[in-house]
């Protein structure tokens, strides 16, 4: 009999929670009890409350194990658990735990499936295939398949990726670039991570797509400082890469410096290019004129990660998902306090109490959920009591929402949405770049202005002025860092006037 | 000290050799500050100068640049440093508690320092933290307070 097959997830969140240890306690009953075992280090299938979550690949399937601490170990190996027996952890077969069969995974299809770094497993889970086809067609014809297939980037504003993709591929032949957002930060997203960890060819597939596309043949990934593992993985991924090189695409990867702001493409472009990470001016835009001045396609990491699927399976299939003009899948990702804290991808148009209640299984604490954030910290803040928006982008704007990054937090009835206002501001004071004054200005003075509405100090001339300095914001801000910090503090204020000693 | 790094032991020869590796490329200076201070701890003004004079930029340049990002230090850092989270979604778990307990916990430390960092990607599974680069998860007081024991043993 062939060496059992044993997943143990490598990805960062699952390390938080002991993989490593558990992966090592697996490999040392195995020793001691003389069993051959082949212990795999997947990424995370995004069930993050069953983390260390153990697979074993038996007849019928890979079975799951978690959340797995190093004592359980020992008793996994008794109750039989290489042959997918009965213990109280399990949770039968992995493809059937509700949370994920209900799932509609597209880009995370080979996540937490795959050996992140193993390029033939990535061929054989349907990887390359959609480049494979890409290269047999004239850029043109690919850039028209992108925009057929209704992709919007999903790095925040929901731009037309295809139509971005024409504007560099119209730009004069010479030297282009691809670059993929991977700053990531938005409190209560991971999904970028988790797929750069689980699954960077993917990552890099997306990229050299798009590299055919607009006529580009090197690629750089920003990547924040604030994920250590994701950066080593990446490096690693595209070692093997450009060693095996199923397309001539080069990837450069660089590392952020810890600025919010350069999330912010222009300011992204900066930061590439070794200078202080402030925002250009627009236009030109960069796909007009972006890194060093050449016409750049700037991409979030879902954006690309999307892009392999689309080309192997065709504009059509991806289209079908999704509502309205929002197409596709979304991933998800629900944190904060939440029971079934993890990612979700699911066509656009689930409602968002779908996803608090039904996926995330409401808040951990098992207090009442008073608010969601959605949309990272430039997010609306949302009560409980209007889950029932469907998420898509166009929905979410008309509650005067945002989808964002696709980010969901959940607080409990301990929260105190004055402080949550403040701290709106307060972020945007350490991460505004300063270039321009509404921002700069508004958000220390914001901060100010709320800490004398929490202090009780004559509250109703303050509040409006956090209403005037918020349209000063919304107004006159050169980017959405100044631009949408007053979505936070206002959505809280509108819908917990309470919070505020407002009636 | 056993000579295992590739690298001169002083600052301006160590930042001259990183320089030289990326091919002394202005757009390659994040990358040669990160490398510049991953192996000495700090950016001091020896390796500044080293770097502005094999980039072709001047000191101003590169000081607006390492003033930008959060992540550079001119100081030599404690021998261990924990970042723990403050964004929204650990906020939502009791991060601002934790971060009042931290406070307390080490102050008049020196060889443990605390920073704050907005968000490392395990929102699920917050309160999160960097201890000396390993990621940590659903910190409580007492954890909290396990881990920096383990610190102190080790300083
Ligand atoms: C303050 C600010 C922060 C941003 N942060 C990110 C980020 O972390 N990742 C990202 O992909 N886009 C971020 N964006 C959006 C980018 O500017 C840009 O729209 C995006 O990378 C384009 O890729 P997409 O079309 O694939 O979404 C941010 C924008 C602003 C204003
Ligand atoms: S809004 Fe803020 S972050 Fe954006 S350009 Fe102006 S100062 Fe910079
Ligand atoms: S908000 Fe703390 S890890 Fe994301």
């Amino acid at each position: 009999m062939s060496a059992v097959r044993i997943f143990v997830p490598v990805d960062a969140a699952a390390q938080s929670v002991g993989a490593n240890e558990v992966a090592a306690a697996i490999a040392r009953e195995a020793a001691q009890r003389g069993i051959a075992i082949e212990l795999v280090r997947n990424g995370s299938r995004g069930m993050f409350w069953l983390e260390p979550l153990v697979e074993v690949e038996t007849a019928t399937g890979r079975m799951a194990y978690g959340p797995v601490a190093p004592d359980d170990v020992a008793s996994l190996f008794d109750a039989g658990f290489l042959a997918g027996g009965t213990h109280p952890l399990g949770h039968g077969l992995t493809a059937a735990i509700p949370y994920f069969a209900k799932q509609e995974r597209l880009s995370f299809a080979r996540c937490g499936v795959i050996d992140p770094l193993d390029l033939a497993d990535y061929e054989a889970h349907g990887g390359l295939a959609g480049l494979h086809r890409a290269l047999t067609m004239q850029p043109q014809d690919v850039v028209a398949e992108i925009t057929d297939s209704g992709l919007r980037g999903r790095g925040g504003a929901g731009f037309p990726t295809g139509i971005k993709w024409q504007t560099a591929l119209e730009q004069p032949a010479g030297q282009k670039y691809v670059c993929a957002n991977a700053d990531e930060g938005d409190s209560g997203t991971f999904a970028d991570r988790m797929l750069m960890e689980g699954d960077p060819f993917s990552l890099i597939e997306g990229m050299a797509i798009a590299g055919h596309a607009i006529g580009a043949d090197t690629g750089y990934i920003y990547i924040r400082s604030e994920y250590p593992h994701a950066v080593a993985t990446m490096h690693r991924a595209a070692a093997i890469w450009h060693d095996a090189a199923p397309s001539p695409f080069r990837i450069e990867i660089r590392v952020g410096g810890g600025a919010y702001i350069c999330g912010e493409e222009s300011a992204m472009l900066e930061s590439l290019e070794g200078k202080r990470g402030q925002v250009r001016a627009k236009p030109p835009i960069p796909a007009i004129s972006g890194l060093f001045g050449k016409p750049t396609v700037v991409n979030n990491v879902l954006t690309l990660a999307a892009v392999g699927d689309i080309m192997a399976k065709g504009a059509a299939h991806y289209r079908d998902f999704g509502m309205g003009r929002s197409r596709g899948t979304q991933a998800f990702q629900l944190a904060g306090d939440v029971a079934r804290g993890g990612l979700v991808e699911k066509a656009f148009g689930v409602t968002l109490r779908e996803l608090v209640e039904d996926f995330g299984g409401g808040t951990r604490s098992g207090k009442p959920l008073r608010a969601v954030q959605a949309g990272g910290p430039l997010g609306a803040y949302i009560p409980a009591s209007a889950l029932d928006v469907a998420m898509d982008y166009e929905a979410l704007a008309a509650a005067g929402a945002m989808l964002g990054h696709g980010g969901i937090v959940l607080f409990n009835d301990s929260v105190d949405m004055a402080k949550m206002a403040r701290f709106a501001f307060e972020f945007c004071a350490i991460e505004s770049c300063g270039k321009c004054t509404p921002c700069r200005i508004g958000a220390v003075r914001g901060r100010e202005v709320m800490d004398k509405v929490i202090a009780g100090e004559d509250r109703a001339s303050n509040l409006a002025l956090v209403e005037d300095l918020c349209e000063i914001m919304t107004d006159g801000s050169l980017c959405a860092m100044g631009g949408l910090t007053p979505m936070p503090v206002l959505s809280a204020l509108r819908h917990f006037p309470e919070d505020f000693g407002r009636e | 000290m056993p000579a295992v790094s590739t690298f001169p032991d002083t600052q301006d020869a160590a930042a001259r050799a990183i320089c030289a590796q990326h091919g002394n490329r202005p757009d390659a200076l994040l990358e040669i500050l990160h490398e510049t201070q991953s192996q000495f701890g700090f950016l001091s003004d020896d390796a500044l100068k080293a770097i502005a004079h094999a980039l072709n930029i001047s000191r101003a340049e590169i000081h607006g640049v390492v003033t930008f990002y959060h992540d550079f230090r001119r100081e030599a850092p404690p021998g261990h440093v924990i970042r723990l989270c403050r964004a929204e979604a650990c906020q939502a778990v009791g991060a601002e508690a934790l971060a009042h307990h931290a406070e307390k916990r080490l102050a008049g430390n020196p060889s443990v320092g605390l920073e704050a960092v907005y968000c490392l990607g395990n929102c699920a599974l917050g309160p999160a933290a960097l201890v000396d680069g390993e990621l940590k998860a659903r910190l409580t007081p007492a954890a909290f307070d396990a881990l920096v024991a383990e610190l102190e043993a080790k300083a």
